[in-house]
């Protein structure tokens, strides 16, 4: 045991209506890089959070070097010699790289010294950096070092990096990777979380995968494929699809080699997507977040427009026609961010209701708003959907997140939509409202219209669709029929674990 | 400890109370002021606030002068409202007001002096059509090159001001006036003049502009869809993209109708209560709208009021300074606490103050 730095015992943590962690158990040697893994929502933050001192668990113990340790908060969890490096970057634009450091820290050094270690520290780990730069003219790589800087100068035993590629190009991965390995070697333990699996196959130790807040295995990553990973952090416990009385009518929406650079440079460019759905077919797209859900629905939806000839709807080449033209005939849809892109948080839910629905549901004549019409609109959906809520004039931030969840969508199926298409349908609803939201889909589909539903649930996925398709890196997968998917078909079309098997073998 | 707290939705009672709060703050704080300039805090505020309206010394000339400036204060402000609530944030109306009024003027001045029906409706579109061109620089460079439009539009207003200082020595000098600096008087021009429409009130062309203003905002920000998308586009921009607003658009829209109001207020202006245009005739209306916007709520009707208060002020502080020799700086300061107090007391539409224990450490 003298090789173990933490030690995780029993460690849960329940939020009203949902366990994030259930009986973690889990140790993490000296000079070990430890694999975090896991889909979204699996309780991999949570846990995390634990261990940083920004959550208190409610049942379990950890121990540090034999030690034991419970940080009420992250100072103290940083006094022990653990370091966190977030996903979302905590920097001041306006400040330069040495002055961010020194707001970080408990007791900062005179700032020539600071700026003297800054350098030294940086070269150690081949991680160039100007302390006097301002990090508002740092790329996403570079602001990521200076966080890991930042951590580095304290140094930590436990170094925490929470998705820390999401946001990086490959050469910057493997200048990280190469500062990783360096840690490693002097004796610093990293837990790496992550849902890339062949970054994970290359660089860590050990993993621990995490599905629904448990722990449902833990493997050396190097000696296991990528489709084992894929199938421990899926889960092959989904129910088998039941064949389906489908009438396909004529192709209602055609994408042709769709391609689409990222929004702002951030974000997952779309590369040649293909598909065509048909009157009555169901389409499930599945795949790891940020591989391109966000930017397949704004192309579709209109919020962003692509080159001519790419989207074609019912026959008509819409890729140049904004949102408001391409719901009239009847695309519709309804984004994954529900405050402020699917409803404007201090708007009522009448006037959210204006907002999709003005022109198709008559709400708008003239250009003048029936306030009338447009609140028994809002009314219509409050009662189909059964959103609780005291009436519609309140504001959408005051509901609930799936509360309004179900209003937006609700919002959408009301105006019986020709091609609805919808990224995370059920994120964050409760398994009643979820299942209604599923039925109101295949009733939608069963009168004739096609839908597209983008999931990170593929319980949710082999449920409802007819077809299934993965996104990877911007890049949409061959749909294929439900039935007949196995659970290891579908692991290889997830996370784009085809192509690095076969990488696999050739190396 | 006192920590502030988001409310879930906007608090209605506070939103009625700050600009009140707000007033009454002002009047406490600005008294004190007096007071330690030397003057009673009592007989000025009653000199700012009581006096115009109601004095029988004073009355008679400065209760039509309440028209005069609230006119061009809530004409400009109801177009700065527009764009505010869309987060495009105008604050060059001052020189788009400039702009409207040389535009007007010299419209009409090229006919002079024909004595036509048309002249006047000419230099009207004429003074709004400056007014919208000014406000099209930022919104251009706005929506081609992405400039702040703060910046561009404020500036823009020291650029109208030195062409105002040109043409009114220049292009635009009366040819009869003996080489003095400024345009013809429009009150010798019969066909040109913007005159008062019932004696004693100050009511002007202008004002009924003004009015018009307040009640087609009103229909617009609250039963047309245009309204709607502006209002949308400034509370969540990438919601107003889903809907399918056009943010390009709303940018030309908000800019081209605040800058064309603001256009017509510098026009009126000119041909009515000014007279003329002159090197300085401009009084920084541009700029006081702006708190007459937010003073008013950003709403129509709000800013009628908040007008006729403000153009109270102006007056009032004049009296002021007349009868009590209190120094103008302290009355702009008096202006300035308003929007001040109106900014702090506005925290608690969105937010309430709670009392925490501190936390053990």
């Amino acid at each position: 045991m003298d090789d173990t730095l933490l030690s995780i015992q029993g460690l849960t943590k329940a939020y009203p209506g949902v366990v994030a962690n259930d009986n973690v158990t889990f140790d993490i040697g000296k000079g070990e890089i430890h694999a975090l893994l896991g889909e979204n929502g699996a309780g991999k933050s949570t846990l995390v959070k634990m261990i940083y001192g920004l959550v208190a668990p409610d049942r379990g113990t950890m121990t540090l070097d034999g030690a034991s340790f419970a940080p009420p908060k992250p100072s103290v969890a940083r006094q022990a010699g653990v370091a966190m490096v977030f996903q979302h970057f905590s920097l001041f634009d306006a400040l330069s790289v040495a002055e961010n450091v020194a707001l970080g820290m408990e007791n900062p050094p005179k700032p020539r010294d600071l700026a003297a270690r800054i350098r030294d520290v940086s070269e150690q780990y081949g991680l160039p950096l100007d302390p006097a730069r301002d990090v508002s003219s740092l790329s996403a790589g570079e602001r990521q070092r200076v966080e890991i800087i930042r951590c580095l100068l304290q140094d930590p035993r436990l170094l925490i990096m929470d998705e820390p590629t999401s946001v990086l190009t490959p050469q910057e991965v493997e200048i990280l990777f190469e500062t990783l390995r360096k840690l490693k070697s002097e004796g610093t333990s990293i837990l790496y979380i992550s849902h890339k699996l062949e970054e994970i196959r290359s660089l860590c130790d050990h993993a621990t995968i995490l599905r629904h807040g448990q722990k449902v295995g833990d493997c050396t990553p190097s000696e296991t494929s990528a489709r084992e990973l894929a199938e421990l952090m899926v889960g092959s416990s989904f129910a088998t699809p039941k064949a389906r009385d489908v009438q396909l009518g004529e192709v209602v929406l055609k994408v042709q080699n769709l391609e689409l650079p990222a929004l702002d440079g951030i974000g997952t460019p779309l590369r040649d997507i293909s598909f065509e759905l048909r009157k009555g077919e169901v389409l499930g797209i599945g795949g790891v977040a940020g591989n391109g859900q966000d930017e397949l629905l704004m192309a579709l939806s209109g919020e962003r427009l692509s080159d001519p000839g790419m989207v074609t709807f019912q026959g008509n080449d819409v890729s140049r026609q904004g949102a408001g033209q391409r719901r009239l005939p009847g695309l519709l849809s309804a984004p994954e961010e529900r405050l402020g892109h699917a409803a404007a948080p201090d708007m009522s839910l009448t006037e959210n209701g204006v907002l999709t629905a003005g022109k198709r549901a008559g709400l708008v004549q003239n250009g003048f708003i029936d306030w009338g019409k447009s609140r028994r609109f809002a009314e219509d959906v409050i009662e189909k959907f059964d959103v609780r809520t005291p009436g519609p004039n309140v504001a959408a931030r005051a509901l609930s997140g799936g509360n309004l969840q179900k209003y937006v969508v609700g919002r959408e199926i009301v105006q019986k939509p020709e091609l609805l298409v919808i990224n995370q349908p059920t994120w964050g609803v409760d398994a009643a409202a979820a299942a209604s939201i599923r039925q109101a889909l295949l009733d939608l589909a069963h009168g004739g219209a096609a839908i597209l539903v983008i999931s990170q649930d593929l319980d949710e996925l082999m449920e409802i669709s007819d077809c299934f398709a993965a996104l990877n890196e911007g890049r949409l997968s061959q749909p294929r029929p439900v039935q007949g998917l196995d659970m290891e078909q579908i692991g290889l079309m997830l996370g784009g674990a085809h192509d690095m098997e076969t990488a696999h073998v050739a190396s | 400890m006192l920590r502030l707290e988001k409310r879930p939705q906007p608090s209605r009672e506070w939103t009625a109370l700050s600009p009140l709060l707000a007033v009454a703050l002002t009047m406490l704080v600005g008294g004190i002021l007096f007071a330690i300039l030397g003057a009673n805090p009592f007989e000025a505020i009653r000199t700012i606030f009581w006096d115009p309206i109601f004095s029988e010394q004073f009355s008679g000339f400065t209760r039509p002068q309440l028209l005069v400036k609230a006119g061009p204060l809530i004409l400009i402000a109801i177009g700065l409202s527009i764009g505010f609530k869309a987060g495009i944030w105008n604050i060059g109306a001052e020189g788009q007001y400039i702009m409207g009024a040389i535009c007007g003027a010299g419209a009409g001045l090229a006919f002079y002096p024909s004595d036509s029906v048309l002249i006047f409706p000419l230099m009207l579109i004429a003074g709004a059509l400056g007014g919208w061109a000014w406000a099209m620089i930022p919104a251009i460079l706005k929506t081609k090159l992405g400039t702040n439009e703060i910046l561009v539009s404020l500036m823009l207003v020291y650029v109208a001001e030195t062409i105002l200082a040109s043409v009114a020595s220049g292009l635009l000098r009366n040819p009869d006036g003996m080489g003095f600096p400024g345009s013809r008087n429009f009150k010798e021009w019969d066909a040109a003049f913007n005159s008062e429409l019932i004696t004693g009130t100050g009511m002007h062309w202008g004002v009924v502009a003004a009015f018009i203003a307040v009640i087609a905002a009103y229909v617009l920000m609250s039963r047309h869809i245009q309204g709607f998308n502006i209002r949308l586009t400034g509370e969540a921009p990438r919601a107003a993209r889903f809907a399918g607003v056009n943010p390009t658009r709303i940018v030309i829209l908000c800019l081209g109708i605040s800058g064309a109001l603001a256009g017509m207020a510098g026009m009126f202006e000119a041909t009515g209560p000014a007279g003329q245009v002159s090197i300085d005739f401009n009084a920084g209306y541009g700029f006081t709208a702006i708190i007459v916007a937010f003073l008013g709520r950003l709403n129509p009707i709000g800013i009628l009021l908040a007008g006729l208060l403000m153009a109270l002020t102006y007056i009032g502080g004049e009296l002021a300074q007349l009868m009590l020799g209190l120094p103008g700086a302290a009355i702009q300061l008096f202006q300035g606490m308003l929007l001040f107090f109106l900014l702090a007391t506005d925290v608690f539409t969105n937010y309430r103050l709670r009392l925490t224990k501190k936390e053990a450490v």
